[in-house]
């Protein structure tokens, strides 16, 4: 039972005939809750992605507002609102106005099924893996919307190298993801978590590297950052964007990076799971550690060419995901369950060998059309 | 069911952050591949061919400095060479080599640029420009400390340099030259052989060598192409004959090749700085040429290697004061002919590699 | 050492390939007719022993009396150079024969040349300004511009 129900229980005792009260209050709390945790980390994360990547780059980073420039994201959101809203004139008005919107709240919805805690979650569904995904998929929409209806030709590459793109890294990441749910025996997230006794990094290498790297290109993260590609579509779907239209993608960038770092932390890395400190601050040092390693990648490796990028997904991580899951299926099978460490370095093994052989695949260059 | 396609004009620039500069390129697209692709030049024409006409020689210099911005010292040096030429007028000795040391480290400085902003347009933010900016940095101190200036040097004169070096320049010249080859091992082993680099480049934007030569093509964009032509080694003006160095060639003429040929001429450069310190010696570094040079009418071709390429002067003199002609040879515009070539059938993103890695500076292209 | 040939030998050589094309050649230059430069420019770059495969500087100079346009040659497989000119006379359209398809390193600087001096390089693929503008009125570097 959640902390929610309890309270809606505890109310529903205190205010006999107002049921629906009972229902109403807790889910107001729930939210406000929420926002107001995304919303804060969301600004933590901008200012630690700001001075982490100024570090990589021998270079402080902003470090003038307030001790150690911890204003400078406030700052940022100020700016960003106090500038003036542009739309295209002949770009799709409504459309235009609705992309933000359409990006911004599926992040939000997202944490409803995060697991702060053993029971620190707003809906405990029985089926939470699956409404992460179907919930984080539809910013796709609200990007080629952007694309479509800023009526800018750099705008419309982004959107439909983002379709391609998201669709084709759903797949190995819903594949990596039914390996954890196979060894989890539950698509509920506080399940998931609960059975996590050795965190399943571990046990399943091959599929917590395959759903990184899926995460990655689902949050246009370098190195597959190919929908804002500063360098050649200058800045891809939001490059019609400003004031506070800008702000709810620049918002639902980072809060989607928050919120796949959370489920990263979740589904692989034992989710609130820990020792001596509280839950929410386990979640919170494990969703921070996977950002610092996006943020690593996105201070070291260029970017791939869209073709290159397609190929990485369909011919590297797909095949690859495939056979990790049937290889768990195998274990789950067969392995007795006490036999979990076996499992690991067999999985480990089996990483190791199935990444090499792949890479040994990985042609270099080349990719001409003949016109 | 055929789906009906059609292609669409896209204009990378005037103000897009790739371009170098302010540089428009009309790209013509299939979808994701390049069609076809026009160079829009001229957005920063100034006219210093025509204004070099109406001054002296010697103030003609500080123009030389706004082609290209990146490597002032070289274009001095080229200016201030042809102009020699013309005059027939000696150097002094240590002019010779401080002018040697001014260029090399020029080079440097500039090739460091060239390939930090590469690997931005690679997609890798930032994080190559910084670690190259580190040394070019250390190369801006060693400038400021002998001319004052960072950026527009206006540091060589027609019969020499316009001062000795300060006492604290030799040192931290010798403390730089000492070091660089472990930062350049640094930037090969960060960069040669990243995986996603090598996927981007190899093979990408190929310049074929009797193309190359066609299009006069000259720096590391024609050695790239396997053409073994240094202006240095082949009609070595200044006193470059003194020196050992090598001439890195590539094979293919693809964009790892241009970077790689970049990363070795600092290697060389790195030699030539040692040698020219070695060698430097005392005396004057200005010969006496009278304020208003008059050189006899005639005309002279001076070109060196600058870091982007061939730079020369074409210079016409009537035996006044100022130019009757000034024509300036701007290597990297000839080597934008070929950009046509090299992209077509590649993607956007292969253009801007292309591009990036021929290593464009906008102040000389435009004039 | 890059070898500058003398103008005189090259233009004796020229001279018995194509006789009248010559107008004058001294130890640093042959100066040709611009009608048969284009007939001379691709004798000078076939020629076995000559060789000019690169074209290494083309600029125009404004004399006035007529414009002179300079190429500056250079064969990378002898290492050695010459200097190529030649006049035109008219000054409200000075023609000169195109050398792009001999050289496309010609493609740029004859688009300069027209652009800044006004010369109109006859043969070119895209003959269009390329520092200014189109719809620019005169051609700025000629000696009696402004």
């Amino acid at each position: 039972m959640t902390l929610l129900e309890q309270f809606r229980l505890w109310l529903a005792t205190i205010l006999p005939g107002w049921e629906w009260l009972a229902y109403v209050v807790p889910a107001i709390v729930g939210i406000v809750v929420i926002l107001g945790f995304v919303l804060t980390m969301v600004i933590v994360f901008i200012w630690y992605e700001r001075r982490l990547l100024g570090r990589f780059q021998i270079r402080l980073g902003p470090n003038r507002l307030g001790p150690e420039g911890v204003f400078q994201p406030i700052a940022t959101a100020v700016k960003i609102l106090l500038k003036e809203d542009v739309v295209p004139e002949k770009g799709d008005k409504v459309l235009h106005w609705l992309a933000p919107v359409i990006v911004f709240v599926p992040v939000l919805m997202i944490f409803a099924v995060v697991p702060f805690g053993e029971r620190a979650i707003l809906a405990d569904l029985n089926v939470g893996i699956v409404y992460v995904v179907a919930i984080s998929s539809i910013s796709v929409v609200g990007i080629y919307a952007a694309g479509w209806a800023s009526n800018n030709k750099y705008a419309l590459i982004s959107a439909l190298r983002t379709v391609a793109q998201m669709v084709s890294y759903e797949l190995p990441l819903i594949l990596a993801i039914v390996g954890v749910v196979l060894m989890a025996g539950s698509l509920s997230m506080t399940q998931i978590v609960a059975s996590q006794d050795i965190p399943f990094f571990i046990l399943q290498p091959l599929g917590f590297v395959i759903f990184f790297l899926g995460t990655l290109a689902e949050l246009n993260r370098c190195p597959f950052d190919l929908l804002e590609a500063d360098s050649e579509i200058v800045a891809g779907y939001h490059i019609e964007y400003s004031g506070m239209k800008f702000a709810m993608f620049y918002l639902g960038e980072y809060g989607h990076a928050l919120a796949y770092s959370c489920i990263i932390a979740t589904l692989f890395l034992g989710g609130w799971q820990g020792p001596l400190l509280p839950p929410i601050m386990w979640l919170v040092i494990k969703a921070l550690v996977v950002f610092s390693t996006i943020v690593w990648i996105r201070g070291t490796l260029p970017r791939l060419r869209v073709d290159q990028l397609m190929a990485f997904a369909w011919k590297g991580l797909l095949p690859m995901a495939i056979i990790n899951l049937f290889m768990i299926a195998a274990e789950v099978l067969w392995l007795p369950e006490t036999m979990l460490w076996i499992m690991g370095a067999v999985n480990l093994i089996l990483a190791a060998g199935l990444i090499l052989m792949w890479s040994k695949l990985f042609t270099l260059g080349g990719g001409r059309v003949e016109v | 069911m055929a789906i009906r396609t059609e292609p669409f004009i896209l204009n990378v620039g005037p103000q897009h952050p790739s371009t170098h500069g302010v540089f428009r390129l009309r790209v013509t697209l299939d979808g994701e591949v390049v069609v076809d692709v026009e160079p829009v030049v001229g957005y920063l024409h100034r006219g210093i061919e025509k204004l070099a006409e109406g001054r002296t020689y010697t103030q003609n210099i500080p123009f030389t400095d706004r082609l290209d911005y990146l490597a002032s010292m070289t274009n001095n040096f080229a200016y201030v060479l042809a102009v020699e030429k013309l005059a027939q007028i000696e150097v002094p000795e240590r002019a010779e080599y401080l002018r040697i040391i001014m260029a090399e480290m020029m080079r440097i400085a500039s090739h460091l640029m060239a390939i930090g902003f590469f690997l931005n347009d690679l997609g890798a933010m930032m994080t190559p420009v910084l670690y190259m900016w580190r040394e070019r940095e250390k190369l801006l101190d060693l400038f400021e400390m002998v001319c004052g200036q960072r950026l527009t040097y206006n540091y060589m004169r027609i019969g020499g340099v316009s001062q000795d070096i300060p006492e604290e320049f030799l040192p931290a010249l010798k403390k730089f030259v000492a070091e660089m080859p472990t930062f350049i091992d640094e930037y090969e082993w960060l960069l040669s052989q990243n995986e996603i680099l090598l996927a981007r480049t190899k093979g990408v934007g190929i310049l074929p060598r009797d193309v190359a030569i066609n299009i006069a093509a000259s720096g590391p964009v024609l050695r790239a192409s396997g053409v073994k032509w240094d202006i240095r080694k082949a009609d070595p003006y200044s006193i470059y004959d003194r020196f050992d160095f090598e001439v890195p060639v590539g094979n293919v003429g693809d964009c790892y090749d241009r970077y790689w040929v970049r990363m070795q001429e600092m290697r060389q450069s790195v030699r030539i700085l040692e040698q020219a310190l070695e060698q430097l010696p005392g005396g004057e570094v200005y010969a006496k040429v009278p304020q208003l040079l008059r050189p006899p009418a005639g005309e002279v071709y001076g070109h060196i290697e600058a870091p982007k390429g061939e730079l020369g002067f074409y210079l016409v003199s009537d035996n006044s004061i100022a130019p009757y002609r000034f024509h300036i040879r701007p290597p990297t515009l000839i080597n934008l002919t070929a950009l046509k070539d090299m992209v077509i059938g590649w993607k956007v993103a292969d253009l801007i590699v292309t591009f990036g890695s021929m290593d464009v500076c906008l102040g000389e292209i435009d004039r | 050492m890059t070898a500058a040939l003398s103008g005189e030998e090259i233009a004796h050589r020229i001279a018995d390939k194509f006789p009248d094309s010559v107008i004058i050649a001294d130890e640093m230059s042959v100066v040709i007719h611009s009608r048969s430069l284009y007939q001379v420019a691709e004798f000078l770059k076939n020629t076995p022993g000559l060789d000019f495969d690169y074209l290494t500087n083309l600029a125009a100079v404004d004399y006035l009396d007529y414009f002179e346009v300079v190429y500056h040659l250079v064969s990378l497989k002898h290492n050695h150079s010459l200097v190529l000119k030649t006049r035109c006379y008219d000054r409200d359209k000075p023609v000169v024969p195109s050398v792009v398809s001999l050289w496309r390193a010609a493609d740029f600087q004859e688009r300069e040349a027209y652009d800044l001096m006004g010369i109109v390089f006859q043969g070119h693929p895209n003959l269009k300004r390329l520092l200014l503008w189109e719809g620019f009125v005169g051609h700025p570097l000629r000696r009696d511009y402004l």
